[in-house]
């Protein structure tokens, strides 16, 4: 993909660096995430990731480099990447002891989206998910399954450009997960971008291009074929295994 | 016991916590020597049958046996003998490494040294960050350590409540390599995890979903369950694959995997190729380009996505 400074690219990354102390824990990344891509962002713990992230939404300043994230400078303008993203953690996205109307209220406020927006916005939620019954009920009585669909359609009720998805499907059964990534797949139809970890290798051949994080760099990007291909593979688990532990490989 | 004997014998257990049925009318058994995995996503059960297992909690109905004994009468001579891994990280974080393994084998009345034969091989892994307090340790050197601790009284059974879960997928296949070390030397092993690949690494597995244990049986051989013809297809224009096959009256289901999607079809005694050929053609007539369509053996989350479609209480 070709860089330009100002079209199509929801997520530029320059030389984006980070380092606490003597250790660096991001080492100078350079990506673009292009309008409307899935991207599966990929490493090993301790690679780096969760840092490259919290740069990424404006909750740690770089140490050097830059990047611009739904067309705002993450270490100038930190306020309006957080307005212009959505942002999904694998437990602490929703208020456990709040109605599921009152998450949605809640977070349609903090967004700031008027009453009626939020009216609206809850009756296309409630469809598309089938919510009705669950309304009133509280979040923490709902099945996990249900709950991560619906921190998800919290994290898009504001129509972010970006979505920020951190290891979403953890712990799900194999049904569920398979329907939230058509969730995913279906908000990026509409144009939003979508930036993805996860633990689980198969789920990084369902996003169109993949990154894998090694000791803070960026070892290998491209979609999940080329990277079969350049590296040798079946499956993106095997690239990853041979780039993040070079010599474990089997 | 004898060696015939099972490790774990669990007869119609039963729990619930208020009106949650956390487990209904569980049978299983461990043999002596063997690498059990319960497989299943949060929510199943898992945990609760470990703490039944594990004499932390007693069953509401049913029956269980650990090592030949009664999980409510003889609850004191299981916990000496049993080794248990919880889920959540349970070692003190502002302890270091060599003191967490130092308590854990004096609150069993034995020593760091004593239990060497059954540790060296991990603790080695570990050995150089020993004075490193545990919270500071990275999430796979975190495992080895409890792994470590649960295992310095040198117990006959390792329970370990998904040892692997939120750990990245090389830490992952290292942590099982390890399972397989300690079963090759004869260490009876029941480990829970959500991620199915890891199934593979168990000789036998339950497949379990709210509270009830759905199949049990050797993941090699599991897939003969799934009794439908099975194809794997690859598209460039995925979606569009994935709807098409959805719209067809013969779709039982149709589910992404991976770069694919396996499509099973509802006419059971059709075979894979002539099922194959059909979809070509009609996928041709849509105008979805350069479909590849193959004929596969199911895998272990085929089997338990079906199983899950049949049992009553359906996905969430």
């Amino acid at each position: 993909m070709t860089v330009s400074p100002d079209h199509g690219h929801a997520i530029e990354v320059r030389g984006l660096t980070r380092r606490f102390g003597t250790f660096t824990a991001v080492d100078a990344i350079t990506f673009d995430v292009a309008a409307g891509e899935v991207f599966g962002f990929l490493g090993a713990n301790g690679a780096g990731k969760t840092t490259a992230i919290r740069m990424l939404i404006g909750l740690l300043a770089p140490s050097a480099g830059s990047a611009r994230v739904a067309g705002f400078d993450v270490s100038t303008e930190a306020e309006q990447v957080k307005r212009n993203i959505g942002y999904m953690s694998q437990r602490f996205s929703l208020y456990e002891d709040l109605t599921v109307r009152e998450n949605i209220t809640l977070y349609g406020g903090i967004y700031g989206l008027s009453d009626g927006a939020i009216a609206e916005r809850m009756a296309s939620l409630v469809e598309r998910l089938d919510l009705g019954r669950d309304l009133d009920t509280r979040v923490k009585s709902i099945p996990l399954g249900w709950k991560q669909k619906l921190a998800f359609s919290v994290a898009v009720l504001h129509d972010p450009k970006v979505v920020f998805l951190d290891e979403p499907t953890g712990g799900v059964d194999p049904i569920t997960r398979r329907q939230f990534w058509e969730l995913i797949y279906a908000t990026a139809e509409q144009g939003t971008t979508v930036f993805v970890t996860t633990h689980y290798m198969d789920e990084a051949e369902y996003c169109d291009r993949v990154s894998i994080m090694v000791d803070g760099r960026i070892a290998a990007l491209g979609t999940p074929a080329e990277l079969k291909a350049r590296f040798g593979g079946e499956t993106i688990d095997d690239v990853f295994v041979r780039l993040a532990r070079p010599g474990a490989a089997a | 016991m004898t060696r015939a004997d099972p490790a774990v014998t669990a007869s119609s257990l039963g729990k619930r916590y208020g009106d949650v049925v956390a487990l209904d009318d569980v049978t299983f058994d461990v043999r002596v020597g063997e690498l059990f995995g319960l497989i299943g996503p949060d929510g199943a059960g898992k945990t609760s049958l470990f703490r039944l297992l594990t004499t932390v909690q007693l069953p509401d109905a049913g029956s269980a046996r650990v090592l030949g004994l009664d999980v409510v009468k003889d609850y004191r001579a299981i916990r000496s003998r049993i080794g248990y891994m919880p889920g959540r990280f349970s070692l003190y974080p502002d302890l270091s490494v060599e003191e967490n393994l130092r308590f854990f084998a004096s609150v069993f009345g034995t020593t760091i040294e004593a239990g060497e034969r059954l540790i060296a091989p991990i603790y080695s892994q570990i050995a150089p960050f020993a004075d490193r307090r545990a919270g500071a340790l990275s999430g796979g050197m975190k495992q080895k350590l409890a792994l470590c601790c649960a295992l310095v009284h040198l117990p006959e059974l390792l329970l370990l409540d998904e040892p692997t879960t939120g750990v990245d997928a090389v830490s992952r296949r290292e942590f099982w390599d390890l399972l397989e070390t300690l079963r090759a030397d004869g260490l009876t092993i029941v480990a829970s995890t959500p991620y199915m690949d890891e199934a593979m690494r168990c000789e036998r597995v339950a497949l379990i979903q709210h509270g009830r244990i759905l199949d049990i049986a050797d993941p090699r051989t599991i897939g003969a369950r799934f009794d439908r013809p099975l194809l794997a297809l690859r598209s460039a224009e995925r979606l569009r694959l994935l709807r098409a096959l959805r719209a067809l009256p013969d779709a039982h289901s149709v589910f992404p995997f991976g770069d694919a999607v396996h499509y099973a079809d509802a006419r059971a005694d059709r075979d894979g190729s002539t099922v194959a050929a059909g979809l070509q053609r009609v996928l041709a007539e849509q105008g979805i380009r350069d479909v590849q369509v193959t004929p596969i053996e199911p895998g272990i989350e085929d089997v338990f996505m079906e199983l899950m479609q049949r049992a009553p209480a359906a996905t969430a």
